[in-house]
């Protein structure tokens, strides 16, 4: 097992192992380069610290409470369930961490304009709200397809005062966003700050956002001693690109006894090709969005269309960090089914009175899973990434009922 | 001598620029491809890009990505565009074809065999979007083992340090992107070309091809009195849009014909 001294990545170019790396146009080189060099200047100025815990604290709400799932636990009879509540921050889940501390960096670098990309378009409203708090002009770009399956929050993005883009090429979702929102950059590149979503993309965005995302797992460590003496047997969270996850398991990597479990998309299982589960999948290397990383693609090295009930998986690849845990042994990736996370999602609402965003539900339904094998003495911490309201249309639709 | 620095040695000794069009293999059908390239050379055109199609060309604007999408909805890999190249070469053994595109369908391929399969079919360059000379060492080792160019872009943004660099790693020529944006974008600026090259020539001894942006007769020749290449990529696969499969080629030809006139002109 690695000791806290030998786990230290990315290194200097940005690798995690063979993963990472900064695969883009030269025409960005030197924005990312830029970026790098502004991150790292920052990254441990006090004052960049102290203004965003305080934003953190003020504005998004944290700590973020560790609460007792015991109704669930005690239907499940095994181990005791414990989520972590990142539904509870300001714009209902943990993307607001992220899109702080960016926002920071960029007011600090002098950016007046901002842009994203977005899956669920959870990261599209932390983006906006961010962008309306420091003001910004803020440009969202979000797939076609999963405009339709989120309009909640495209009208949420609007009343912040955020323009969204419809994307119409390639699969209409959350990677055809990101292509395009890398053109908007490399079309702007002096004017303006990508704001990255998730723990992924070129050097130093996984690095970065996991920093700003460990708050976190850093919470945790602190809060479940406090509540159960100790830490927890298993921290889980869902993992699409990822970044959720990386919040909690990066405190957690020195933290031997403590078993580590990314939960991705299984869609309509992983046999059916029709997922979002490159680690589970056992998908090959590839290159796409700025970093190497496990890919879902096809022989001829074309990106494959993934499939998920919840947008915010949908991606057909994951943060170079989880690939680096994953060949390294440290963490376990598994897949949840559609069918899996809505019973969970249900689960939760009906045990708990707490609706889970669809994503966090995939983690929740593998807590589900796992729970009966264990004595009542374990306990295993979820990371409730986020709460469900934007996914009502989706349920209702799956339930047959119209809203 | 490669076939690249064979024909910029000859271009130089006419005083003349070279012409630089690319189509996207594949586009618009597997059969028309081949016919396509014998086309544009007759036409006037000195080197061939061939675009490898890739199902997320994040540096292309909306042209070249309708390409793309064409292009692999008619089945169009990596392995089908080597196989093209090798049918070229049958009736054409000195215009140079240089492959370019993303680095995912190579990486999938494996750098060594693909090097080995350019070798073989007669590709003499390779320029990958996506792969700056800081993650193209392994690559561009195999590419190098078997004479293969690495092609490499210099941008708009492209600090002094940087041109260092891939002077030392670059071979047969360098791409200089014109704008800052994807290919086709419209915001072409003459005199920001103008100021940007003598700090590339400072460094990079290579012929130096400048494109992105170039839209008709009359940009290809300001744009070729500045450098020693025209690279014209979106306005051609418009027009290839634009035609029917029996007009295609007699109209690509007529648009290169119209672009080498301008281009000598320089």
């Amino acid at each position: 097992m690695q000791s806290k001294q030998m786990y230290n990545y990315p290194d200097s170019t940005g690798h995690f192992g063979q993963f990472g790396g900064t695969y883009m146009a030269e025409t960005l080189i030197p924005a990312v380069e830029e970026l790098s060099r502004e991150y790292l200047r920052y990254r441990d100025d006090p004052e960049f610290k102290a203004e965003f815990a305080y934003e953190l604290k003020h504005y998004v709400g944290r700590p973020s409470p560790v609460y007792h799932a015991k109704r669930l636990s005690e239907s499940l009879g095994g181990a005791q369930i414990y989520l972590k509540r990142e539904d509870l921050n300001h714009t209902g889940a943990h993307k607001i961490n992220n899109a702080i501390g960016q926002a920071l960096l960029a007011k600090r670098m002098g950016k007046k304009r901002v842009i994203a990309e977005t899956g669920a378009g959870m990261h599209g409203v932390a983006t906006a709200t961010v962008a309306a708090r420091f003001g910004m002009e803020c440009i969202v770009y979000m797939g076609a397809e999963d405009i339709q399956r989120q309009a909640a929050n495209v009208f949420r993005m609007k009343l912040l005062g955020a323009t969204v883009v419809p994307v119409e090429s390639g699969s209409r979702t959350l990677k055809d966003a990101c292509n395009e929102a890398i053109r908007d950059w490399v079309t702007n590149v002096e004017s303006t700050f990508y704001i990255f979503g998730t723990a992924a993309g070129p050097h130093p965005y996984p690095m970065m956002v996991r920093d700003f995302q460990c708050v976190i797992g850093n919470e945790a460590k602190v809060q479940m001693p406090e509540m159960i003496g100790r830490q927890p047997d298993a921290v889980i969270a869902c993992v699409g690109g990822g970044s959720n996850a990386i919040g909690l398991f990066y405190p957690y990597i020195e933290e031997k006894n403590v078993q580590i479990i990314g939960v991705e998309a299984g869609g309509h299982g992983i046999a059916s090709g029709k997922h979002a589960a490159p680690l589970t999948a056992n998908a090959k290397v590839g290159v796409l969005h700025g970093n190497k990383v496990y890919l879902i693609q096809d022989e001829n090295g074309q990106i494959i269309e993934t499939h998920s009930i919840s947008a915010g998986l949908d991606y057909p690849g994951v943060g170079p960090e989880h690939c680096l845990l994953k060949d390294m042994g440290r963490a376990q990736y598994v897949a949840i089914n559609d069918d899996e996370a809505l019973a969970a999602f249900d689960a939760l609402c009906r045990f708990e009175g707490i609706i889970p965003a669809l994503e966090s539900s995939h983690a929740i339904a593998h807590a589900i899973k796992i729970a009966p094998t264990m004595s009542k003495d374990k306990a295993l911490l979820v990371n409730l990434s986020g709460r469900g309201d934007k996914d009502m249309n989706t349920v209702a639709t799956l339930k047959g009922i119209t809203l | 001598m490669s076939r690249i620095q064979a024909t910029f040695d000859k271009l130089k000794q006419q005083q003349r620029k070279a012409l630089i069009p690319f189509i996207t293999a594949g586009d618009p059908s597997l059969q028309l491809t081949v016919p396509l390239m014998h086309g544009l050379v007759e036409a006037g055109a000195d080197v061939l890009e061939l675009g490898v199609p890739f199902s997320d060309p994040m540096a292309d604007g909306p042209t070249i990505q309708r390409a793309s999408e064409r292009a692999l909805k008619h089945g169009m890999s990596l392995r089908g565009v080597l196989a093209m190249v090798a049918e070229f070469r049958t009736q054409d053994a000195t215009t140079p074809v240089v492959l370019m595109g993303y680095g995912n369908p190579i990486e999938a391929m494996g750098w060594e065999v693909f090097a080995k399969r350019c070798a073989e079919v007669g590709v003499d360059g390779v320029l990958t979007v996506d792969f700056p000379p800081e993650e193209s060492h392994d690559a561009f080792e195999h590419l190098q083992a078997h004479g293969i160019d690495p092609i490499f872009l210099l941008a708009p943004t492209t600090n002094d340090a940087r041109i260092q660099q891939v002077a030392k790693l670059a071979r047969g020529y360098v791409y200089y992107v014109s704008l800052k944006g994807v290919t086709g974008a419209g915001n072409l600026d003459l005199s920001a070309i103008e100021q940007k090259l003598p700090q590339l020539r400072k460094h990079i001894k290579l012929p130096i091809g400048v494109g992105f942006g170039i839209r008709d007769a009359a940009t290809a020749l300001a744009v070729a009195k500045l450098c020693d290449g025209v690279v014209v990529g979106s306005r051609i696969v418009q027009e290839i849009e634009d035609s029917t499969e029996q007009s295609v080629v007699g109209n690509v030809s007529k648009l290169v014909k119209e672009l080498r006139l301008a281009v000598d002109k320089a």
